[in-house]
């Protein structure tokens, strides 16, 4: 594949894909006191991320994704009505959580560099090949002083087979396709819902309800609160918005 | 220009202040033609024959650069594909940086600069390439701009580069008013009319791309074009006859 040559704005980041072992813990002491100050800074920005919740359901013609609206800092919501889906092309959006800066300037740059792609060559990268290119540029980040901490899903439809597609993507670099996928604490709840009622050939109205159900089941559950939530759909017609969906129904 | 000594280098001056290198650059060129209309730009260039067991691909000498930004090119295709790969790039790279499309200016600004680096480093020939890039920018406005071999870039309302430019350039002049290019199909009858003036008439060595405010590019197919051709004969036909009537 021919490399995408890219201006980017430098940004200075903390390198978080430290995997702490018990040894390592004792050589601390040999390091200065900013880096460990730095690795335990790490450990709260990985909470971050499994704050923020991300929904995707594949059915047999059309995807739905779901992600909370509230951008947080800290103890405090900064603004209720954040937009963490991007789209990257037609037929394409990319569902990021993360640390905060890292998922717009990566998904930013991600759609950027699809949209050369469609210029240079007259036509759209398909979601899989797509998928297939950012998976490689978090992946050759992550062993650099510059790794993106960003937890995504990417909803594609692809003209060319008439099929719909999803795909997980961690931190870490690996990807899957998937059915469906939660990120974060709250969608460890909606894993729950949609494996007993999750069918591939549920219509639009169904699958509105069953993302319904699972965002009511995380107010219900989840310690955090997230009362909206954005939904969109992806389908052969495009990206379809449809009506952001607020949490009924009392806690537990 | 009795020149053999002084063109040699790129980096030579000759007694007279030329840069003969840049200046037979500029000889590379072929055809086309460029019209900028109210709210519509249209680019036009000659398509030359190709040979019959050759692939036919109907967009060569025009490009997109953005979705807004049109180029048409004369001269070496190669050096024109690494300009506009460039050009491609940077168009991405600034709606990365500052969250907004580029302006016409701003993406002719940066081919111009492009192409001036290399009038003046040592071991690297000019680009053999005049562009007409066209569009719209972010408000509406439509732009025309030329740049040539030696790296200078201008604005104009229609103009044309290559090989009999100056003819069709007079001809813009004496038929280029604001009513005549106020429709879209008035701009590209003025067009196809100019180029047809040093290009043998048919629809077939004519490639006319067309781009609107805020709508994708659109290349003019074979049947409009045969329609408009058709026309502008007929028009030629009628204006002979009236000649020969006041005679």
């Amino acid at each position: 594949m021919r490399k995408m040559v890219f201006k980017r704005i430098l940004s200075c980041r903390v390198n978080v894909s430290v995997v702490y072992s018990p040894a390592s813990h004792r050589e601390f002491s040999h390091y200065s006191l900013s880096l460990s100050l730095q690795l335990s800074y790490t450990v709260s920005r990985a909470a971050d991320m499994d704050l923020q919740c991300l929904i995707g359901m594949k059915f047999n013609d059309f995807v739905l994704m779901a992600t909370d609206m509230s951008q947080l800092q800290r103890i405090m919501v900064q603004k209720s009505d954040d937009d963490k889906m991007y789209q990257l092309s037609s037929h394409l959006v990319m569902a990021v959580a993360g640390e905060a800066g890292d998922t717009t300037q990566f998904a930013e740059y991600i759609a950027k560099n699809i949209q050369l792609y469609k210029m240079r060559n007259g036509y759209e990268l398909s979601p899989s090949a797509a998928v297939h290119f950012t998976r490689h540029t978090l992946a050759t980040h992550l062993r650099s002083r510059e790794p993106y901490t960003v937890n995504l899903l990417m909803g594609g439809y692809d003209p060319k087979t008439d099929a719909a597609e999803l795909f997980y993507m961690d931190f870490l670099g690996a990807s899957v396709p998937v059915n469906f996928y939660g990120f974060g604490y709250g969608g460890m709840f909606t894993l729950s819902i949609t494996d007993r009622e999750y069918r591939p050939d549920m219509t639009e109205d169904e699958a509105y309800e069953l993302m319904k159900k699972c965002i009511s089941e995380v107010k219900r559950r989840f310690i955090v609160n997230l009362p909206k939530f954005r939904v969109r759909l992806i389908s052969k017609d495009g990206l379809k918005d449809l009506p952001v969906i607020v949490a009924e129904g009392e806690a537990a | 220009m009795a020149a053999s000594s002084y063109d040699r280098a790129i980096t030579v001056f000759s007694p007279d202040g030329h840069l003969f290198q840049v200046e037979y650059a500029q000889e590379a060129v072929k055809k086309v033609v460029g019209v900028k209309g109210k709210d519509v730009v249209v680019l036009c260039v000659e398509k030359k024959s190709v040979p019959k067991l050759q692939e036919e691909r109907t967009v060569r000498k025009i490009c997109l650069l953005d979705d807004h930004v049109l180029m048409a090119f004369a001269g070496l295709t190669a050096d024109a594909r690494i300009l506009v790969n460039r050009a491609r790039v940077e168009c991405q790279s600034h709606k990365l940086t500052v969250e907004d499309p580029v302006t016409l200016e701003y993406i002719t600004r940066f081919i111009a600069t492009l192409k001036q680096r290399y009038t003046q480093s040592n071991g690297r020939r000019p680009f053999g390439t005049s562009c007409l890039i066209a569009g719209f920018d972010m408000d509406g406005t439509p732009h025309l701009y030329l740049t040539d071999p030696s790296g200078t870039y201008t604005e104009w309302q229609a103009n044309a580069t290559g090989r009999s430019a100056k003819t069709v350039r007079e001809f813009l002049e004496k038929h280029y008013s604001d009513e005549a290019v106020s429709t879209e199909e008035g701009a590209i009858k003025l067009v196809v009319k100019a180029l047809l003036e040093v290009v043998q008439s048919g629809a077939k060595n004519v490639e006319v791309a067309i781009m609107r405010p805020n709508q994708p590019m659109r290349m003019l197919d074979i049947d409009s074009l045969e329609k408009i051709v058709g026309e502008i004969e007929k028009e030629k036909e009628e204006e002979a006859e009236k000649k020969k009537q006041k005679k």
